[in-house]
């Protein structure tokens, strides 16, 4: 029939240009990196078993306190955001989730050599220490001490971290995510005063101004970050961003398979919030077109019968 | 004044006034059209209907939208996309039907080539229907700006930079197009203005004018046959609808453009919940910030073919700079096709499958957009710069040199076998 001939020639020649100017092209521009795999396989593997009430003790002889909170296990953090943050440049995490969210291996080589660990030797040497400094042991076998330590911080961490929890402790010290209210010195309060608003926004431009100092630009608000860089771009580049981005100032965080799933879904939560909403209607709206054609087609048949 | 008795009916009443029955013949039911037509003949219609999603999803997305390059960003990404009642859904319907509307149009422009609908009486078709591709061409680029994305503001950067290669007057016309010696707010607002306002009032303005240079003329057929369209009515008025070439446009003509409408907008409408990147860039999610310029910076699509003409000449010619070079082939790329009733010498009024090279001069016409669409995004390195540089002189040559050639000859032979 010579009109789905046509139609044959038409959808052909669209298929064609839709291929070369999206999928083709962008394979084109973006320089091809193998897919994130969790492994971390540059990492050592813990060489002992380690004792989590062992690791308790360690963790406090080791003075890991004297900058990490631990909230769940009641240690407050020594020092507020905004002052942490012109002391380290970034305020030190809270160490109640880490044994769920960061890999072990990571967990471990963080302890001892965070630099490497996190890949910042390019920003980071002898002549500029990294804020956290390298674990040489508390006197007994280090790789004990730093396997106990580990096993501390997964016995106090919960079987599951929540999306936004994941976001917070990973992303969130660093990085914005307005449409969520989240700020790199936290939730943003409900503010009655004009007072407070300005208290807030002082506090928030300090933070990133050492924020600047310590990485040399302001990381980027994260809210649309779903949409402009995608699931996978996201999940690779959490995995090792030095890999996709040469030379960023952006720590590897050492996140597991599981956890970065849960920051992406955050990310998702808050970038794509109708998403639920748009894949329930989606069909709907389709449906109605499909019966519409249908109707239609019905109706022309009618309306041709008598003209040819 | 006329004399007015009373009305039965509202109906009546209205048509004393009004004549609205007599209105109704003449824009519905004894307007003819050819019955020899295949679905193409529909896309009036589509983009019609096209229009119509834009202008209404449009006047939503405006109750919300602010110019301002401090708001712009949040007040689509986050008050629209996120807070207002299906203002995800708006959004996404007027990104999607802005670059679907182009799709459409090719394939009716295209349309037109190969049936020869823009010669023998049709030029005022041709020509008022390529006056709405330019404006829609411009309407698209003031709205790509509104969100002040990345891609909002560098294409602005690159595309008002253009102007600055006309000569004499460039470095002032610059300024004076973007309100300011960069890309700012007054840029944003203005464009706001022209794609909300003035743009769409021209854009309506030239549809009437596209709808009534038709009436004279009449729509062609797939044919290309010439009809005597009074006649051919008298027959289907008659009951002879069999043997009548026209058919009236309502209810026939657009029982068939609804069928073919409907298969459309489920097309469309997967591509809005389902397929939606190609239209709505994701760098364009990363809010605008004149310090960083991204990495590849890309028109829309339904632009590459031009823009790619216009980087095609990479390197200078003796004292011409590749950028005049390219700047003025880009020139001749975006009024050429204007000239088509007159680049085209040959009466003839048939398919292209029946008038031999021409047939191949449109192929290969088609091809090569294609070629400089794809090459267009690419980066221009390499083989792809030599590329686009060849797919740029063909597509010169086909139209400035193979056409009026081919349909010279073409010419002579119908001027010889009468």
């Amino acid at each position: 029939m010579r009109e789905l001939k046509i139609l044959a020639v038409v959808v052909f020649f669209t298929l064609v240009t839709y291929w070369g100017v999206e999928p083709f092209a962008h394979s084109q521009m973006h320089a091809h990196h193998e897919p994130a795999t969790f492994k971390y396989e540059d990492l050592q593997p813990l060489a002992k078993q380690g004792n989590p009430q062992k690791g308790a003790e360690v963790f406090m002889n080791a003075g890991c306190t004297g900058c990490h909170s631990v909230k769940s296990q009641n240690i407050p953090a020594p020092m507020d955001p905004v002052t942490a943050s012109a002391s380290y440049g970034v305020n030190p995490p809270d160490l109640s989730d880490a044994g769920a969210l960061y890999d072990e291996k990571f967990l471990a080589a963080v302890i001892k050599n965070p630099a490497h660990a996190m890949k910042l030797e390019h920003k980071f040497n002898e002549n500029r220490p990294f804020p956290m400094p390298n674990f040489y042991g508390v006197g007994g076998d280090i790789e004990q001490e730093v396997a106990d330590i580990v096993a501390y911080l997964k016995s106090i961490a919960p079987k599951k971290v929540e999306p936004k929890e994941a976001f917070v402790n990973a992303c969130g010290r660093c990085h914005d995510m307005k449409y969520d209210n989240w700020y790199v010195i936290g939730e943003k309060p409900k503010m009655d005063t004009e007072l407070e608003k300005a208290e807030f926004n002082k506090k928030h431009a300090e933070y990133q101004a050492n924020l600047k100092k310590y990485l040399g630009t302001n990381p980027p608000d994260l809210s649309m970050y779903i949409r402009s860089r995608g699931h996978e771009y996201i999940r690779d580049f959490i995995e090792d961003p030095q890999k996709i981005l040469h030379g960023t100032a952006m720590p590897r965080v050492g996140l597991t398979e599981e956890s970065t799933h849960q920051v992406i879904t955050y990310m998702e939560n808050v970038g794509d919030r109708k998403k639920d909403k748009r894949n329930s209607l989606g069909p709907l709206v389709i449906l109605y077109f499909v019966i519409f054609a249908l109707l239609a087609y019905a109706w022309k048949k009618q309306m041709w019968r008598d003209l040819h | 004044m006329a004399h007015f008795e009373k009305a039965n009916s509202v109906y009546e009443w209205l048509d004393q006034r009004l004549a609205v029955s007599k209105l109704t013949k003449v824009l519905m039911t004894e307007y003819w059209i050819p019955k020899n037509i295949n679905f193409l003949w529909a896309m009036g219609v589509v983009l019609m209907t096209m229009f119509t999603i834009l202008l209404i999803s449009g006047i939503f997305l405006l109750m919300y939208y602010k110019p301002d390059t401090k708001l712009a960003f949040d007040s689509v990404n986050y008050t629209i996309m996120q807070e207002v009642w299906f203002g995800w859904l708006w959004r996404h319907m007027h990104g999607v039907a802005a670059s679907v509307v182009f799709l459409v149009i090719y394939i009716h422009m295209f349309t037109g080539i190969y049936y020869g609908s823009y010669k023998r009486g049709r030029e005022m078709i041709w020509i008022s229907g390529m006056l709405l591709f330019v404006t829609f061409s411009a309407e698209a680029f003031s709205g790509y700006m509104l969100p002040w994305g990345q891609m909002s503001y560098w294409a602005a950067q690159v595309i008002t930079n253009l102007f600055g290669g006309i000569p004499f007057i460039g470095d002032e016309l610059v300024i004076w197009i973007r309100g300011n010696f960069y890309v700012a707010d007054a840029t944003l607002t203005r464009f706001f203005m022209l794609h909300v306002l003035l743009l769409p009032l021209v854009i309506m303005g030239i549809i009437g004018l596209h709808f009534y240079s038709l009436r004279i003329p009449h729509v062609n057929n797939q044919e290309g046959e010439e009809i005597d369209f009074d006649a051919e009515a008298e027959k289907y008025k008659a009951g002879r609808k069999a043997e009548s070439k026209v058919i009236p446009f309502w209810p026939v003509f657009l029982s068939k453009d609804l069928f073919v409408l409907g298969v459309f907008m489920i097309f469309y409408f997967y591509l809005v919940f389902y397929h939606y990147n190609f239209a709505m860039d994701p760098i364009n999610f990363d809010p605008a910030n004149p310090m960083k310029t991204p990495p590849h910076i890309y028109p829309e699509w339904y632009f590459l073919w031009s823009y790619e003409v216009l980087r095609g000449f990479f390197f200078d010619v003796g004292p011409l700079s590749a950028m005049d070079i390219g700047l003025a082939a880009f020139g001749i790329a975006n009024v050429i096709f204007f000239l088509m009733p007159w680049l085209d010498k040959s009466p003839v009024v048939a398919p292209a499958h029946k008038r031999g090279a021409f047939k191949i001069w449109f192929w290969v016409l088609v091809v090569d957009m294609i070629v400089l669409t794809i090459w267009g995004k690419l980066p221009p390195t390499g083989a792809n710069a030599w590329i686009g540089f060849f797919a740029s002189v063909t597509f010169l040559i086909l139209l400035l040199v193979a056409l009026p050639m081919i349909t010279k000859k073409e010419a002579q032979r119908a001027g010889g076998a009468a």
